[in-house]
């Protein structure tokens, strides 16, 4: 690895490292306690999962904007299901993964079937999924989600962390894995830079979108399991603000760890950095509305730097085919 | 030989696109261990046959197809073809160049196992294997989009034998069948020798080869049988051995081709576009003067930089130094663009048409028309009608088929695009014209036809270089021919030299003794 390649892949991380210290230093005896680190570690687990359901379909070639309707369907089905109806928590999750996979199939089908541009279908399913939502709880919070799920998301912690962090260190880990060393994630990344190529080797390429997208279907259900879990409540529309955030973290993952390509580790140290950014400057008083013009303005930036990456792993524009 | 059913029998193949019937009732027999040649024009429907093989077409009802005497029934689902025992180097070689070698390598073998555990250092490992037991030197990590593209065309090559091999290896009495679609274009002459090598001996293992080439030559030295197809329809299949070349092209291009005297101007007298001192990575102390009105090819042999001569001249790739003096002005190399070089009046055709010449989902009026459009701007916009009518009398002249501006780029055959290419350039009427292997991949009579347009372009007062290792086109439209040796120039060639032969030999003369001559190939040497 040439020093140019390390400091490729490891400048997110020493970006982290730098505004971690210089907080520190700045803040010591507000942002450098445990305390701090444990909520800025447990409170980013959603996003983390979120995330990793947006980098299935992202690898594969294709956008997942329902990723954030389907999260505010899920917390909501298990806010209503289990604080109205009084249905154990554990069969709530089980309908609201097979609802995050119907979703992700209907999405597939009119990708796959109809041949029709993901970004539309996934626009339009996901803005019609937060219509639902709003009509199922008639625009309501439902709260006191029972303990049987807040317990092991956000109260049971271990080394002072919420286990929130966990599930989602977890499922960084497992993606990574499945994207790296199995055939069936090498075959996702094929489809995703070309589906020609892809189809004259034999990938099954509709089958694989098609998976791609109810894998994240599903993935970003559990995101709104973790959401219900960590707030204990069910809104109708805070949700949708994760999705900035998710883009955000899995574009400006590409740019680290291994640039130039979605993974998850580096959306996993996106998401954190972005998130200690934020939580630093909120402690000197900043409001919150600078959240968003911080995840506004990665966004551009982290995409700026990916696609300098990306052009120095394609060298010309318009390698990916149909 | 009848006593075995053939490795592949295609019947009653049919394939429409839209209007286009881009095959039409083809029949097809490959036979056991045999290298069977298919020919025909640009567009006649080879890659379209070989597609469908693949099962990337799904042909027209009422078409069949029998493997090793089985019926098989289309459509065939993605990967079939790999459990019938078949493997491809398609035209465009079906590399992806954001991945890296040992990726692409690997694809078949990720498309066809389910791995869960892939070490990628053993697998890196093993592709280093394979490659050095080709003699090649291929890292495993590179990415395809940096390597040359005779390496882009060899690690296709390689990925298709090793397939075929382990099919051969591990089944019973079955034949596999090797399909190669021009895989020579890209190949430097001793390396198609070993391609052939290569072929000879697959075919002696329980496989047999389908060899798409517009070279008469190869298909002569490397068949046993041709299927010829025109327009989509099979104009019959022979012996190779006992069908004489005239034969063959009557066949392809139904009536006998009258050899084109090409007129040249062996004296240069128009104005002169000179390159001085290029230096670059690939180049050393190059200086070239080139007469408008005339065509001088660089050639040598492969990596001995000429090929990378026009790339610095267009701005395409970054000199250290060197001028170009064009119409009365002169320009830094140092300094040169894709966009200064347009405005100097500088067009190049280059010679890696997938990646750097043009848009493929883009229309094909679209395509041609680009370096133009400054001529279209009318008051509101663009005048799109005219645009129009003009592409459509561009592909035309250009004999591009089909001629319809609309068609996408990407739906044209490999040959047919290269036309289209350089209808566009050619267009433009440059003062230097920049040309990298310009006949790659066309048919014979395409190639008369560039060879035309190429000395028309000449006479109309443009200055004309012709990169190329094709020694033959290079006695058919040079004026002169500059040899390279380790990015020098060695040795021009003029008047009476330049012939096929004395090409030939000069190239390795002069990598074995580059220094021995340094020139101005401008001056008459
Ligand atoms: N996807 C497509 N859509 C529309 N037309 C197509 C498509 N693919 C091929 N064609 C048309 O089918 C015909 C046969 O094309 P094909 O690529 O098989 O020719 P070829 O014999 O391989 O030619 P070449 O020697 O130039 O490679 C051409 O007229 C081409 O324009
Ligand atoms: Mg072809």
């Amino acid at each position: 690895m040439s020093v140019g390649e390390f400091v490729e892949r490891f400048a997110l991380v020493g970006a982290w490292i730098a505004v971690i210290a210089v907080f520190s230093v700045l803040k010591p005896d507000t942002f450098a306690t445990s305390s701090n680190f444990a909520a800025i570690l447990g409170s980013q687990a959603v996003l983390v999962v979120l995330t990793c359901a947006l980098l299935i379909p992202l690898t594969a070639g294709d956008y997942d904007l329902s990723i954030t309707g389907v999260l505010t369907l899920s917390q909501m089905m298990i806010g209503i299901l289990n604080t109205r109806n009084g249905i154990s928590v554990y069969v709530c999750i089980v309908a609201a993964l097979l609802t995050g996979a119907l979703v992700g199939l209907i999405n597939g089908a009119f990708v796959v079937i109809f041949g029709i541009d993901s970004f539309i279908v996934t626009l339009g399913t996901g803005t019609f999924l937060g219509g639902v939502v709003l009509w199922i709880s008639n625009s309501e919070t439902f709260a006191g989600i029972s303990s049987q799920l807040t317990g092991p998301v956000v109260v049971e912690r271990f080394l002072g962390v919420p286990l929130a962090f966990y599930y989602g260190l977890a499922l960084v880990i497992v993606l990574w894995y499945f994207l790296e060393y199995t055939s069936l994630g090498r075959q996702l990344l094929f489809v995703g830079r070309s589906r020609r190529v892809a189809r004259l080797s034999g990938l099954r390429v509709g089958r694989l979108r098609w998976g791609a997208l109810v894998a994240s279907g599903v993935i970003a259900a559990a995101a709104g399991v973790l959401y219900a879990g960590i707030t204990g409540a069910a809104d109708p529309v805070s949700g949708a603000g994760f999705l900035l955030p998710a883009f955000a973290a899995a574009f400006l993952g590409a740019t680290s760890i291994v640039p130039g390509r979605f993974n998850p580790w580096g959306s996993f140290i996106a998401v954190y950095f972005l998130v200690t950014g934020i939580t630093g400057l909120a402690l000197f008083g900043i409001q919150s509305w600078l959240q968003d013009m911080f995840y506004g303005g990665a966004l551009v930036l982290a995409v700026t730097f990916s696609q300098i990456a990306r052009r120095r792993e394609e060298h010309v524009s318009g390698v990916r085919e149909n | 030989m009848p006593e075995h059913p053939p490795v592949v029998a295609l019947t009653h193949l049919s394939k429409s696109f839209g209007a286009v019937r881009a095959l039409h009732d083809v029949d097809l027999t490959v036979r056991r261990g045999e290298v069977h040649g298919l020919l025909g024009e640009n567009g006649s429907g080879k890659s379209t046959l070989i597609k469908i093989l693949s099962g990337f077409h799904t042909p027209d009802t009422g078409s069949g197809l029998a493997v090793n005497g089985r019926p098989v029934s289309f459509p065939l689902h993605p990967g079939k073809f790999r459990s019938l025992g078949m493997s491809f180097v398609h035209q465009d070689l079906g590399l992806v160049p954001s991945l890296s070698v040992v990726e692409n390598l690997l694809v078949g073998d990720l498309a066809s196992r389910r791995r869960w555990r892939l070490s990628w250092p053993r697998e890196r490992r093993r592709a280093a294997e394979t490659f050095a037991s080709f003699g090649l030197g291929l890292d495993p990590r590179a990415q395809v989009a940096d390597l040359r593209p005779s390496d882009r065309a060899l690690l296709a090559i390689v990925r298709a034998v090793q397939e075929i091999r382990a099919h051969t290896a591990d089944d019973g009495s079955d034949y596999g069948l090797l399909v190669l679609d021009e895989p020579t274009v890209f190949l430097p002459a001793r390396d198609r020798d070993q391609l052939f090598v290569l072929i000879r001996r697959i075919a002696a293992t329980r496989a047999s080869i389908l060899f798409v080439s517009h070279d008469l030559d190869e298909i002569r030295g490397i068949t046993d049988r041709v299927t010829v197809l025109r327009d989509g329809v099979v104009r019959g299949t022979v012996e190779t051995a006992r069908a004489s070349g005239e034969v063959l092209v009557e066949m392809i291009i139904g009536r006998r081709l009258q050899a084109l005297p090409i007129e040249r101007k062996r004296t240069a007298t128009g104005a002169a576009v000179s390159i001085t001192g290029l230096n670059g990575r690939y180049a050393r102390g190059v200086s070239l003067t080139v007469h408008r009105g005339e065509v001088v090819g660089l050639t040598g042999l492969l990596g001995s930089g000429f090929e990378e001569i026009p790339y610095y001249v267009f701005g395409a790739r970054r000199a250290f130094a060197g001028r170009l003096a064009i119409d009365g002005r002169t320009y830094d190399l140092r300094a040169m663009s894709p966009s200064r070089a347009l405005e100097a009046g500088v067009a190049l055709l280059p010679a890696d048409r997938h990646h750097d010449g043009s848009v493929g989902s883009l229309s094909l009026g679209d395509n041609v028309t680009v370096p133009a459009l400054r001529k279209y701007r009318s008051r509101i916009g663009l005048n799109r009608r005219r645009m129009r009518s003009d592409a459509r009398r561009l592909l035309a002249q250009f004999d591009v088929r089909p001629p319809d501006p609309r068609s996408t780029y990407q739906s044209l055959s490999g040959g047919n695009q290269q036309k289209a290419l350089l209808a566009k350039w050619l267009q433009t009427k440059p003062s230097l014209l920049l040309l990298h292997e310009p006949t790659q991949g066309v048919d014979i009579r395409a190639r008369q036809q560039i060879f035309r347009l190429t000395r028309k372009a000449a006479a109309g007062d443009t200055a004309v270089v012709c990169v190329s290792t094709d020694y033959d086109q290079l006695a058919a439209v040079c004026d002169r021919v500059v040899v390279f040796g380790r990015g020098r120039v060695g040795r021009e060639l003029t008047g009476a030299e330049v012939t096929k032969e004395r090409i030939a030999e000069q190239c390795y003369r002069v990598a074995e003794n580059p220094s021995g001559r340094h020139l101005d190939a401008g001056g008459d040497a």
